[in-house]
């Protein structure tokens, strides 16, 4: 197959294991597209991690301790597919924390109270799972096999965040603020989250069908599925021009694209501090890995 | 033996072959799970490699790793009567 | 279940619970990918073997396991110094997993000898899902043993494991309790008792 027909045969759904002859451009677009996938899940253990020792009752500390591991596994299952293609996991660790590599927008953002983890939780990963079923259909057959398993686990993120946010809701008005407080802070990154509205014929992405849709229609899907579970809880979002219209699309204010821009490209304002916090696990932990590696050759 | 129908599928365990060596076994699962071009891919390894892993202890009933730890319908009604939303009866 | 035994059942639960938020601290930091995994599930088996035994003696106390989980002072609790240690170290951290559950296999073992069924029925379940701990424990322990730090590391907290073993040695905490005490009840404290989170 020359490139033009892989491009063919791609388009028309066809997909591609590991050991295909793969065109150079799809190649490096696959490694940069399931990195920052990888990376994203890493990075955001982080801002969910710090609450592990403040979960207020058992369940909900097995419960979030079971989500982050959940990340952890998802970031694992990735960087392996990234490795079968010619990236091995330590480099792209190395990339990660030099800043080279890029993660998603939302965990550049501090997690300030436990409304934030509800909010991540049923928000973040919503919007999260709108564009990971998108690539259950990848043109690259291993990744959209891990997908599965992935898309599987998220779902069990949603419900805890919904517990949490409807015990959080049914309680004080302390803690109905909570939500409200942690809906409003959530809500630019979460517009931003799917990207810019470029037409998804002149998303590489998309043209390789790494991913399955556009960004627009991603923000759409999300809007319509959760914007009337906020509001029927009697929460508001922090956008005046708001409304699905009558041909069923959602309006809404131009979410900041220079803040995303910004935010992605290593200035948001947790994304120093939690650059450094994964060099410093991983320095510390080198030894480990050496001893291991030692032992296995 | 592992193969696979159609690309993009997972590769499955389909059966096994007996053979003298790696040589001999890739002749024999080619020729066994191949001849009619049914596969796209095979998976040849020795039984020996195969690590098998059937034993999934949960004593003491883990819920929160599944549906059932998450019981939302009640909170989810007291949450709208709350709200002074409409319930909707086909929503969970 | 007498005061004895209940006080006993409280020691364990609150070593379990103790140690289970300590290695939940490795979740999401451990040295490759995979042990993260492995090793957030052992943090969420302790945690789910302290509240099953909370529970026995709640119902006992009329309360709850997460009241006894969380809503003691520090000073009431009864968990041995070496769980409530912050290492943020491989070695130490494995250390004391091994030493940990070489006690607590020990500890099991009386337990299941208990003439209360209820007991023994619950060490022995607890103990199935401690086997494949002391496995992981094992396969560090061959793995570091080599390991100048490591060999430290046991060393120095050989002495402090034998307080798992013996209520008597009990009572004592390091500063770091309260500590965590602090973080672990911080959000259930921010609300009045009772509040549902």
């Amino acid at each position: 197959m020359n490139d033009q027909e892989f491009l063919e045969y791609v388009q028309s759904g066809g997909q591609v294991e590991a050991t295909d002859e793969l065109p150079d451009d799809y190649r490096a677009k696959l490694i940069k597209f399931i990195e920052m996938h990888g990376n994203s899940e890493l990075m955001g253990v982080l801002p969910e991690r710090e609450w592990i020792l403040r979960a207020p009752t058992l369940q909900r500390k097995l419960a979030l301790t079971a989500k982050v591991q959940d990340e952890v596994g998802h970031s694992q299952l990735i960087y392996r597919v990234v490795e079968d293609l010619g990236k091995p996991r330590e480099q792209c660790l190395d990339d990660l924390i030099s800043g080279k590599s890029k993660f998603h927008n939302v965990f550049h953002y501090p997690t300030k109270t436990w409304g934030d983890v509800g909010v991540i939780a049923w928000l973040v990963d919503a919007a999260a799972i709108i564009s990971q079923k998108a690539l259950l259909k990848c043109s690259y057959a291993p990744y959209a096999r891990i997908m599965k398993k992935i898309c599987w686990e998220e779902s069990f993120h949603i419900l805890h965040g919904r517990d949490v946010i409807l015990t959080l809701m049914n309680g004080t008005g302390d803690q109905r603020e909570l939500v409200q407080e942690a809906v409003t802070r959530w809500w630019g990154p979460l517009m931003q989250f799917h990207g810019n509205p470029i037409a998804k014929e002149e998303d590489p992405m998309y043209v390789w069908r790494i991913k399955s849709q556009g960004n627009e229609e991603a923000r759409q899907q999300f809007l319509d599925g959760y914007v009337p579970q906020i509001w029927e809880l009697g929460l508001t979002v922090p956008d005046p021009k708001l409304r699905k219209s009558g041909d069923g699309v959602w309006e809404y204010s131009e979410p900041d694209w220079d803040e995303l821009r910004h935010v992605v490209t290593g200035h948001g304002p947790k994304t120093e501090e939690r650059l450094d916090f994964r060099r410093m696990a991983r320095e510390n932990s080198a030894w480990v890995r050496q001893a291991l590696l030692a032992d296995a050759a | 033996m592992f193969r696979q129908e159609r690309k993009g599928q997972p590769l499955q365990h389909a059966g096994s072959v007996e053979a003298a060596n790696d040589h001999f076994a890739d002749v024999y699962a080619r020729e066994q799970y191949g001849r009619r071009g049914e596969s796209t891919a095979l998976w040849v390894v020795p039984r020996s490699a195969v690590i098998e892993i059937d034993d999934f202890v949960d004593e003491l009933n883990r819920n929160y790793h599944r549906v059932d730890g998450y019981p939302l319908k009640e909170k989810l009604k007291e949450a709208r009567e709350r709200a002074g939303t409409e319930a909707d009866p086909g929503d969970r | 279940m007498n005061e004895l035994e209940q006080k006993l059942i409280l020691e364990i639960a609150d070593d379990e619970l103790v140690l289970g938020w300590r290695d939940s601290e490795w979740t999401g930091i451990a040295p490759m990918l995979e042990e993260d995994v492995a090793f957030s599930s052992i943090a969420q088996n302790e945690i789910g073997h302290a509240r099953a035994l909370y529970e026995l003696v709640a119902r006992e106390l009329g309360t709850t396991a997460d009241e006894l989980a969380f809503d003691r002072s520090p000073d009431e609790y009864r968990c041995a110094p070496i769980v409530e240690l912050r290492l943020l170290d491989w070695a130490q951290t494995i250390a004391r997993h091994y030493l940990y559950e070489e006690a607590d296999a020990i500890r099991l073992e009386r337990l299941k000898r208990s003439d209360d069924p209820e007991i023994a029925g619950l060490a022995a379940k607890i103990d199935r899902e401690e086997a494949y701990h002391r496995i992981h424990a094992q396969m560090w322990f061959d793995r570091l043993q080599g390991e100048p730090r490591f060999a430290a590391a046991l060393a120095e907290l050989r002495p402090q494991a034998a307080v798992l073993l013996d209520s008597e040695l009990r009572g004592a905490h390091t500063p770091e309790l309260p500590e965590l005490w602090n973080e672990m009840t911080m959000v259930r404290r921010s609300q009045p008792a009772g509040t549902k989170w």
